[in-house]
């Protein structure tokens, strides 16, 4: 089998979130590595049915907060009682409690920055082209349908033995996805 | 202890007490993304020109405006010794104070699990940032020299000068850009997966290109959603403190001073809840009609409506606390200064505002307490306008009643507007309502998958999951 005529992956379709979980679950447990679950909207209990653990964007976000409070804060030192002083009605060059309100902003925006930089890197997005956007059907999963796709490149994925899983699960429409 | 423990009997609650549930007719996910995108998709309703024409009309006087106060100076305002903040501030705080209204929906809402939320947000959020838009254009032209605005910001100049950071002016720089920024931030993010439900729907080339681009790539992946889901939650454990500071420092733009009426330690509380009230009123404005107009009931069903007046029920009465707070504090800090002003706000020359201050943000809302206001729309619609026109009277009177009359009477002044200022309002009503109109037309007005996720048959473990997706 030559490598550019290789399918991406397969597509199973499922009407109903219960369907979908249901299936996620037996596809974990049969071991699958390089495979997902796409849906309209997050399915609760989804993350637990395809063992993902806790997401790191917290600490993207935690990053970013610290930078900001820390920027703030020696930026105010740096301009107001370093680099250019001025008295001002008397008061100190550098107090903590005045460059508090800008520092506590900068703090927010560059958390609110790690979050969703940190979000788009761990998504690898943005990503323009991929493979299951030019599928027919795929155009539903941010509608109204649910899909389960397994990737060709997964060391357990079989032609058959795969479909099989799949149709276990449920599935009225399996397809196989162009690379 | 293996015995047979005792089964539990779970007292169903009478159908009374049901809640009743969030998207109305038992719809299916495929009506709610076709309903809401229909907005978008067609020819414009002649509505929706008839409301687009006159306020792209004064969003070109807007322009007119500001280049005539650019071009000859502040002096077209009518701000004047004494009184040197006029309407351009009570503008100002009037205007970011209706944005927080879409950040309290957006946030603080989805951290306390109001799952009504989702009918509203998307609509509240993009009211936020034009009215923010809206609002950062007063302190911007109010400097004089608009040309030197970029002084604000840390960026080195030929002066070699630095910001001023002992100032609260600079902290509100701060405060207002960060709040923008992280509100369009907010809102884009969860535009998201509904920009890829609008590109995979688009028919055109050139919309499946644009949605296409601003989705990201965006696909639904479970994968994505788990990390996308903590990004929000982040996000709105972010904007809930930012929305409380927002306001909280802008009111230290007037707290901080030493001028009666103004140097009180309630004003932090005291404006957030006023900001928050003001802004469920402009959310009511927009929203009871938008409803009906695109046909969105089953969406912002009257139970939404009925919240959204109870929240303005809450935080009006916050706000009539303060003001009777206000009051007392004058009266009982045995300062004639601080009584002097409170007297003047409601016997002096500008009595109506105070009137109308109190009137409308601490008497009217008081009706929401019967259920026949909260649930006839007209009143709701009606209220709603009292709602935004007290809480500018509440800036009247905080900006213009404080400064007109000062310590000496050789510092007593009468200000009244012109008509620069009048038409600069008005105009900043044609940018708001041109940038809504447009928003509406252009993306999901609903947060399309937070409403799938908030039906029953979203929830794999509902009954209705199993059934096939609702009626359609």
């Amino acid at each position: 089998m030559s490598t550019t005529s290789k399918p991406y992956g397969i597509i199973a379709e499922f009407m109903t979130s219960a369907d979908v979980l249901h299936a996620a679950e037996k596809v974990r447990k049969a071991g699958f590595r390089r495979w997902d679950v796409f849906t309209p909207f997050p399915v609760h209990g989804m993350d637990r049915a395809m063992g993902i653990k806790n997401s790191k964007v917290g600490w993207f976000s935690f990053i970013g907060g610290v930078t900001g409070y820390t920027t703030g804060m020696l930026m105010i030192w740096w301009m107001n009682a370093f680099d250019y002083r001025i008295v001002i009605g008397g008061k100190p060059m550098f107090s903590p409690y005045a460059a508090f309100p800008p520092s506590y902003e900068l703090t927010i925006l560059f958390g609110a920055f790690g979050a969703i930089g940190g979000m788009l890197f761990l998504n690898r997005l943005p990503r323009l082209h991929h493979p299951l956007l030019k599928h027919k059907r795929f155009g539903l999963a941010t509608h109204d349908r649910f899909f389960i796709v397994i990737e060709t490149d997964d060391p357990k994925y079989s032609e058959t033995e795969t479909r099989k899983l799949l149709e276990a699960t449920g599935s009225k429409r399996i397809e196989m996805v162009e690379a | 202890m293996s015995e047979a423990t005792p089964k539990i009997k779970l007292p169903v609650p009478p159908p009374e007490l049901e809640r009743k549930p969030l998207v109305a007719n038992n719809r299916s996910f495929a009506w709610i993304s076709d309903r809401v995108a229909a907005i978008t998709e067609g020819k414009a309703p002649l509505w929706w020109w008839a409301a687009f024409i006159p306020s792209f009309l004064c969003l070109c006087m807007l322009g007119a405006m500001l280049i005539y106060q650019i071009s000859t100076g502040v002096g077209v305002w009518g701000n004047m010794h004494p009184v040197m903040w006029g309407w351009d501030i009570i503008n100002f705080v009037w205007w970011i104070g209706i944005g927080h209204a879409g950040t309290l929906i957006s946030a603080i809402l989805f951290l306390l699990r109001q799952r009504w939320r989702t009918g509203v947000n998307r609509a509240a959020e993009a009211m936020t940032i034009f009215a923010v838009m809206c609002a950062g254009i007063y302190p911007a032209m109010h400097v004089g020299r608009v040309w030197y605005d970029w002084y604000l910001f840390p960026i080195p100049t030929p002066l070699g000068l630095w910001p001023q950071f002992r100032s609260p002016l600079m902290w509100d720089v701060f405060a207002v850009s960060t709040y923008f920024t992280v509100s369009v931030l907010f809102w884009y993010v969860g535009l998201l997966p509904d920009l890829a439900t609008m590109r995979d729907r688009a028919k055109t080339r050139i919309k499946q290109f644009l949605y296409g681009l601003f989705a990201l790539g965006w696909t639904g992946s479970n994968r994505h959603w788990t990390n996308y889901e903590k990004a929000y939650l982040i996000l709105a454990g972010l904007a809930t403190p930012l929305v409380l500071s927002v306001h909280s420092i802008v009111s230290l733009d007037f707290a901080v001073s030493q001028l009666p009426g103004w140097h009180t330690t309630i004003f932090p509380p005291y404006f957030v809840a006023g900001a928050v009230y003001s802004g469920f009123g402009m959310v009511l404005t927009l929203l009871v009609p938008l409803r009906k107009m695109c046909k969105l009931e089953d969406i912002i069903t009257m139970r939404h409506v009925d919240v959204m007046c109870k929240v303005t029920l809450a935080t009006g009465s916050i706000v009539g606390y303060a003001y009777a707070m206000e009051y007392f504090i004058a009266w009982y800090s045995g300062n004639p200064y601080e009584r002097w002003t409170f007297w003047h706000r409601l016997f002096g020359t500008y009595w109506y505002g105070g009137l109308a201050m109190l009137l409308f943000n601490a008497a009217i809302p008081q009706l929401f307490w019967i259920k026949w206001f909260r649930q006839n729309l007209k009143a709701v619609f009606i209220i709603s306008i009292f709602v935004n026109v007290g809480m500018w009277f509440e800036r009247f009177v905080i900006v213009v009643g404080s400064l007109y009359q000062d310590f000496l009477p050789a510092n007593w002044g009468y200000y009244k507007p012109t008509w620069v200022d009048i038409c600069t309002f008005l105009g900043t009503f044609g940018l708001f309502f041109t940038c809504f109109l447009l928003f509406m037309r252009v993306l999901p007005m609903i947060a399309v998958s937070e409403v799938k996720g908030v039906t029953p048959q979203a929830d794999p473990h509902n009954p209705l999951a199993k059934a096939d997706g609702g009626q359609h």
